[in-house]
């Protein structure tokens, strides 16, 4: 009887949610990941006094931001099927580019563009290499987060470059309104314009078809190679816009800026409900997530636990979301 | 013969000779033999993180948590040897194989039994591992006057003028060698990763071969981490940090196909040599060692763009079908 359900069932599916026998609780997947971020939330406000204060949530909202907004474009790079390892590298390539400019007396509106065209560059030195030359992405990434953060540690070794400009200052410390931080706008912002590319256009659809299957996507007209060097592009400007924002709230630059940041990038993703094989996943899946994350460090930042260790529980958070639903999947059959 | 001198082996042999040759050119102490063996050694951590990387490549997964395993190991077995002193050196060693096993039986387990992808459940361990470190540690350091003499002297003790480190990666190459080619379950590993589909129809279990190849990568990263932390004298939270990539971009220099199924032992061997002559000749010849990060990335680009023009249609990427479809 079950076998006959599951035959009649199995061409309804739509081609987003395909995920095997988990599919009913993934559809949930946001709900699920929401509920953790509640309780979170609430078990931060009982562990300490000083969470439930506006400007401290404001400041925890900077534990994400910058990474949420590479988050996004990686989002529809993972659903389409391939991977960028490079983008913490890239943001170290764009501060030192603008850090270099400011020597020779940028301005803040030239650095700005620096940090975009250096994050273009990149994101299509990797699309070059994956959809022109046909390499895969994961070995291509690995070598490009090496070869731009070494171009990093050439140019500048063991010194790092200071004296950004007092505007710039605004990207990563401003307040657009009370608590509500500049980068705080433009993460929302970003998470309203990339839920409109991936679920309400048809390149989001493209997205989808390519992640799902591409070869049958290029037999139904989709130029499967282009859409994949637009993600690439779009990831390497979304790490130049985190660039900017990152070094303008540090206000300096060292080749080891935002190390490690790529895997928690990833995990940010992963965690959303981005399927790693590619074809499923969701933008407020990814943002939920952002806010778990950030929850999470901050929450532990709160309690005196180091950051090292809260690495543990975003490392079992990332496992055991994706195992508890496969081992409760195993436990019913 | 003519087949060997046009495999990708022969021309990583000879663009290391070439470099090799370059550096001789001004500085010919560099090739000097103790030069050489004190280069070899210095790669050992490396080969043997490789060795075992390969074979999870082969079996279309990969294991970035190999790093924070060694360092894992490598602080349980010098906190160990700090509160007892006493413990033999043997003991250590098949506790190192032992713990570094078991972290890799977890990935392993993780990869057959959930069907988890390997990238994720390794980015997962590499997180909790290293973090275990700390928990354990605190966040302290062994240091070379906590170890005993034995501890520390034992991958420097001297045979035939090479030291007990350099003879390990010697004799787990050779291991390899023989694993590979002569073994059921190193033809399992090309199997798996070559075709799944067929590797189930002639009775391989897959799930299984991914797990013994993550149980192998484990535990040479776990004899990697005694041997680390003794030949060092140091163990701290930190060690071996970013080192899982030098290790991917050993096997890909080598040309491992990160699709699974094609590489062999010997392009591993080359491609870690490789890294490690650069690594070693970069102060010799006066370039700023900052150079290296991205030289050895620039090497990963030009060998897998090389790899995938001598063997097409191995275009399957790593992510995309990394657990098969047994």
């Amino acid at each position: 009887m079950t076998d006959i359900a599951d035959h009649q069932q199995a061409p309804r599916r739509i081609p987003d949610r395909l995920q095997g026998p988990g599919a009913r609780l993934l559809k949930s997947w946001e709900l699920l990941l929401f509920l953790v971020a509640v309780a979170i939330f609430t078990a931060n406000s009982f562990a300490s006094p000083y969470f439930l204060n506006a400007w401290n949530l404001s400041d925890a909202t900077f534990n994400f931001t910058e990474k949420a907004m590479i988050a996004f474009a990686m989002a529809l790079l993972i659903i389409a099927g391939e991977i960028d390892l490079s983008v913490a590298s890239i943001i170290a390539l764009c501060s030192t580019a603008m850090g270099a400019a400011v020597q020779y007396g940028a301005g803040t509106p030239e650095l700005v563009l620096i940090g975009l065209v250096t994050g273009l560059a990149c994101g299509a030195f990797n699309a070059v290499l994956v959809t022109k030359m046909g390499l895969p992405s994961i070995v291509v990434t690995i070598g490009t987060m090496s070869l731009f953060r070494g171009i990093s540690y050439i140019v500048l070794g063991d010194g790092a470059y200071r004296g950004y400009p007092a505007e710039f200052a605004y990207f990563g410390q401003g307040y657009v309104f009370w608590v509500i931080s500049f980068e705080f706008v433009l993460f929302a912002l970003l998470a309203v314009l990339y839920y409109v590319l991936l679920h309400r256009t048809n390149f989001g659809r493209m997205v989808y078809a390519i992640g799902n299957n591409a070869t049958a996507a290029s037999f139904s007209g989709i130029r499967v190679a282009r859409v994949k060097f637009i993600l690439f592009l779009l990831t390497g400007l979304m790490s130049g816009i985190a660039a900017i924002c990152l070094t303008s709230r540090l206000g300096s630059t060292r080749p080891s800026i935002a190390f490690g940041w790529e895997l928690e990038v990833v995990t940010m993703v992963v965690l959303g409900g981005v399927s790693i094989l590619g074809g499923s996943g969701s933008i407020p899946g990814v943002v939920i997530a952002a806010f778990v994350m950030g929850l999470v460090t901050f929450g532990l930042g709160l309690l005196n636990v180091p950051g090292i260790v809260m690495s543990i529980f975003i490392g079992l958070l990332l496992i055991g979301v994706i195992a508890l639903p496969r081992l409760w999947a195993m436990w019913r059959h | 013969m003519t087949s060997f001198l046009r495999s990708r082996e022969a021309i990583l042999a000879a663009a290391i000779l070439a470099l090799l040759v370059l550096i001789s050119s001004r500085f010919p102490a560099f090739v000097e033999p103790g030069n050489l063996a004190r280069v070899f050694t210095d790669t050992s951590p490396l080969i043997l993180l490789a060795l075992g990387q390969t074979v999870v490549i082969l079996t279309r997964c990969i294991d970035l948590s190999v790093a924070a395993n060694l360092a894992l190991t490598g602080m349980v077995c010098a906190m160990l040897n700090a509160a007892y002193p006493g413990v033999p050196v043997a003991v250590i060693l098949i506790l190192a194989l032992g713990m570094g096993a078991v972290m890799g039986m977890i990935n392993g387990l993780m990869v057959w039994k959930l069907k988890i992808p390997p990238i994720v459940v390794t980015l997962g361990t590499m997180t909790i591992y290293r973090g275990l470190i700390f928990v354990l540690s605190g966040g302290a350091w062994v240091n070379a006057h906590e170890m005993s003499a034995a501890f520390t002297g034992f991958p420097r003790v001297d045979i035939l003028g090479l030291p007990v480190l350099a003879w390990i990666a010697i004799l787990v190459t050779g291991l390899f060698f023989l694993g590979i080619a002569r073994t059921p379950l190193g033809r399992a590993f090309y199997a798996v990763g070559g075709n799944p589909h067929a590797a189930v129809y002639t009775g391989i279990d897959v799930g299984r071969t991914q797990f013994m190849a993550f149980t192998i990568s484990g535990m040479l990263a776990g004899l990697t981490g005694y041997l680390w932390v003794a030949r060092y004298s140091v163990a701290y939270v930190d060690i071996a940090g970013g080192f899982e990539l030098e290790v991917v971009a050993a096997c890909v220099i080598g040309g491992i196909s990160i699709a699974g199924g094609a590489g062999t032992i010997l392009g591993t061997l080359l491609g870690a040599l490789f890294l490690g002559i650069v690594k070693n000749a970069l102060p010799v010849v006066d370039i700023s060692p900052f150079w290296q990060l991205a030289i050895s990335g620039t090497a990963i680009i030009v060998a897998v763009a090389f790899n995938s023009r001598s063997g097409r249609s191995k275009g399957r990427i790593i992510l995309k079908r990394a657990e098969g479809h047994a």
